[in-house]
């Protein structure tokens, strides 16, 4: 009993000095964050506080990085064919890149945003748009990779896009080249009053998926940004557009003569219940909806026809046009949504609006003008302040939670915190240089994590060793959570970052799958053992269910195909451990390697040209065998007669 | 007299806590594996302690020509244990409920015990042979045959009891809470002898 006793008070003494010492490192990693070299150091092993992710800009993907460390963490694919894990490149994800014009292998990947309950990031997926091809991907934050993608029809530019509303209710897009709708042949120069700028709303499913609900038949303005409003402007979308001069060349200069072009806002709910009682018009629209299925591992390509398209003269009280000075950019909504911040980029001044008198002016028919119907509100009746003179070329504002706002200044590469309210400057620091977007992890949200700033620099210079005429994108991290701004570190971004979103690393870090579990695999080619691997032949298709697991294929040696045989090489990765991959790559094959994860079956295609015996192999350094995982497949004439047979240590 | 079969009735029912927790445990620790990995050996099976446990352990197994480890339906002690824990349990409840209704000598106690000892002791030696067959009857067609400093081929034994160092892995092998609980249930009923002889001895007094 006594030894018992003992030992039973053992455990309970190291369990308390065990927890004591942890209590203790704490505290020592409070007390000791005067550097900024501390303040960006993770120790080896240790995990960022932050998850950035980074739109890809022309990589049209989007990178994840942690923070503050500024380590690129994966590059998630997204628009663009990834030769590195075989991403529109298998047979099972080339769906993903179908459009209604066909097979497209690149994007334009701009504004990534995470999903939101009651205005906070919830961290279930990220969307990001497309501006090229008109489209919104959206991420899954367990797997880390696209779920789907839908297109959008009539539209052009998709610029104003992908920002969700406070419940993930609607995620819209906007047309930022005005085009005719539907298009047709017709003359350029007579676009006045004949273009239009549809903003779409696509509707988000509680298992994520999309549906393009309706679109709003705007007339044929630029619309470039859009947020929605937050907290007491939930249920109000609000997008600024340039070009009201509908000008159709050289527009830099002829989109620049209006002193005053429009921010418009958009009662969204109004227009869903419009569209509930069988409101808009079904007009034609051919779209692809790409959705990516995690069981089959493998995605599906739908064409989709038509789409129901709303005038905006035809929904009483639903849509306004707010003035603003001189071509803005960006369009930002304050945490308590009282504020909208509109960024005339050749301004000089910072126009905020207030949610609340915009109200009172729509209440009072306080309108000074019509734009093709629709109510022009006044501009002094709407605004709420003015930031005067923060600096030149104002594009982007978020927000610290703390009633500051953070915005960007391409022209004079800065950025500048003010206050909400009372409209003063605090302080200002240089970005280096011409900071496009900033992000602030949480920072378009009801409750932003004021502790971070990220600049993301369109131009890189000198800031890092010289790597030729090409330079990859800079991004600065600052420390905002004093009253004044502290520049922490560089770092170089992949692509073009335009946007980003940040989300505190613990509310997603755990729910991160390890990998896909081999029982729920329902891929029709999958082999989920090795006594299930086998090669069959239909006509000149050869389909071969092989098994990969370290260090060997099975089968390994196969014969009996024939040149001109179109042969498909299913691989499942029979692996069932964290972060075991296989790869697969074949000798003349005209494609990417496959990268196959644990419980994962993808495919790619080989058509052989010359008679041989040809070598397949592993790709990822898998094991201390690696290098003997690899076979053979023997390549027989087109006319012979060489039996199908495989085999594995025969 | 009561509170002795009392005892002896809780101590002996402990042990059908090996039908609900594990008898022992075994986990491998290796850099590449910064959160272990490893298995529970239950009285009917054995159970990794992650989901894909035992596949990743047999995978890596593989390498240096071990056998794959037992599924439940090829181990004879597998079906025979829960048996064996099964039938004493109920055996030392009954022996307990006579102490109480009936009065039997709290020697019956003791004599439950020191059989309960010499298959514990039998059982252990069990595990050991099957441990050491594990670990020493490797593939001749084994990827890595690996020899000791005398030339003789590595054992891969597991400890039977503690930790020990086995090529890149540090391997730790103890009970878990069934083994615990029937520890502690053998010391109740040794108790509940020694409380049941005190007493007739006080009668007698």
């Amino acid at each position: 009993m006594k030894t018992i006793g003992k030992y039973i008070m053992t455990i309970a003494t190291l369990t308390i000095l065990v927890s004591c010492g942890n209590s203790n490192d704490g505290d020592k990693s409070g007390a000791l964050t005067s550097s900024k070299a501390e303040k960006v150091y993770v120790a080896p092993g240790e995990h960022d506080e932050y998850y950035g992710f980074m739109s890809g800009g022309y990589s049209g993907n989007v990178t994840v990085y942690g923070l503050p460390s500024g380590r690129m963490l994966k590059e998630i694919p997204v628009f663009s064919q990834f030769p590195t894990s075989g991403y529109g490149y298998s047979e099972e994800t080339k769906a993903m890149l179908n459009t209604s014009f066909g097979f497209v292998p690149w994007g334009d990947a701009h504004h990534p945003d995470i999903s939101q309950t009651e205005g906070e990031l919830d961290g279930r997926w990220i969307f990001i748009n497309e501006n090229n091809t008109p489209r919104i991907a959206r991420i899954s934050l367990e797997t880390f990779e696209t779920e789907e993608i839908i297109e959008l029809p009539n539209s052009a530019g998709n610029h104003a896009s992908s920002f969700v509303t406070e419940n993930t209710e609607y995620i819209v897009a906007g047309t930022r080249f005005a085009v005719p709708n539907p298009q047709r042949d017709m003359p350029i120069n007579e676009m006045k009053g004949k273009f239009k700028g549809p903003l779409s709303f696509v509707s988000i499913a509680d298992n994520g998926r999309m549906n393009l609900e309706f679109q709003l038949n705007m007339p044929g303005f630029n619309y470039d940004l859009a947020h929605p409003g937050r907290n007491k402007s939930h249920g109000w979308f609000f997008f600024t557009s340039y070009n009201t001069e509908e000008a159709n060349t050289l527009m830099e200069v002829n989109a620049s003569q209006n002193d005053k072009d429009y921010i418009a806002a958009v009662n969204w709910k109004k227009i869903v219940d419009y569209v509930k009682n069988g409101g808009g018009k079904k007009v034609s629209g051919t779209y692809a909806h790409n959705v990516y299925d995690e069981k089959t591992h493998s995605a599906t390509s739908t064409m989709k026809e038509g789409v129901i398209s709303i005038n905006p003269k035809d929904v009483e009280g639903a849509v306004y046009y707010i003035p603003i000075p001189k071509s803005p950019h960006g369009c930002d909504v304050d945490p308590s949504g009282e504020y909208i911040i509109g960024s005339g980029k050749l301004s000089t001044d910072l126009s905020v609006y207030s949610f609340e008198k915009m109200l009172t002016a729509i209440e009072n028919k306080d309108f000074v003008d019509d734009a093709y119907g629709i109510p022009v509100l006044s501009y002094e009746n709407t605004i709420a302040g003015v930031v005067k003179q923060p600096g030149l070329g104002p594009l982007h504002t978020e927000f610290d939670g703390k009633g500051n706002a953070y915005t960007t200044f391409f022209i004079s590469s800065e950025v500048v915190k003010w206050k909400l309210g009372t409209w003063e400057v605090l302080d200002r620091l240089p970005t280096f240089y011409s900071v496009g977007h900033l992000m602030i992890p949480g920072g378009n949200s009801r409750k932003p994590f004021g502790k971070y700033m990220v600049a993301l620099n369109k131009i890189t210079k000198d800031r890092y060793l010289p790597t030729g005429p090409e330079l990859e994108h800079s991004a600065q991290l600052y420390d905002i959570s004093g009253d004044k701004m502290e520049l922490l570190s560089d770092f170089p971004t992949h692509g073009e970052p335009h946007y980003a979103a940040g989300i505190r690393a613990d509310l997603i870090k755990d729910k991160s799958k390890k990998y896909y579990d081999l029982e729920e695999n329902e891929h029709p080619y999958a082999a989920k053992s090795e006594s299930e691997s086998k090669v069959t032949r239909d006509g000149n298709e050869v389909h071969i269910n092989m098994t990969m697991i370290r260090s060997h294929f099975s089968p390994d040696n196969i014969e009996g195909v024939k040149v001109g045989d179109k042969v498909f090489f299913h691989m499942t990765n029979l692996e069932q451990d964290f972060d075991v991959p296989h790869g697969f790559s074949v000798i003349g094959a005209n494609t990417s390697e496959i990268l196959v994860m644990p419980g994962q079956t993808k495919t790619i295609v080989w058509e052989p040209k010359r008679e041989g015996v040809w070598p397949f192999y592993c790709t990822d350094f898998c094991s201390a065998l690696h290098q003997e995982m690899q076979g053979y497949v023997r390549v027989s004439g087109k006319n012979s007669n060489t039996p199908i047979k495989y085999s594995l240590d025969e | 007299m009561k509170s002795a079969s009392i005892l002896m009735i809780i101590g002996s029912a402990l042990l059908l806590g090996l039908f609900i927790f594990p008898l022992w445990s075994i986990t491998l620790e290796a850099p590449q594996y910064p959160s272990g990995i490893g298995m529970n050996i239950h009285l009917d099976g054995l159970e990794g302690k992650e989901k894909h446990d035992l596949q990743n352990i047999d995978g890596l197994n593989h390498y240096i020509g071990m056998s794959k480890l037992p599924k439940d339906d090829e181990m004879w002690e597998f079906s025979a244990f829960p048996k064996v824990v099964g039938g004493m349990a109920i055996l030392g409840i009954i022996i307990g409920f006579l102490g109480l209704l009936k009065n039997i000598s709290p020697k019956w106690f003791l004599t439950w015990l020191l059989f309960m000892c010499v298959l514990g002791v039998l059982g252990m030696y069990d595990f050991n042979n099957w441990m050491v067959e594990y670990g020493t009857n490797l593939d001749p067609k084994a990827i890595m045959k690996m020899t000791d400093a005398d030339g003789n081929p590595l054992s891969y034994k597991p400890p039977l009891f503690g930790t020990k160092h086995i090529l890149n892995f540090v391997a730790h092998s103890y009970p878990h809470t069934g083994a615990y609980m029937m520890g502690f249930g053998m010391f109740l009923t040794f108790v509940a002898y020694w409380l049941g002889n005190k007493k007739i001895k006080s009668l007698k007094a």
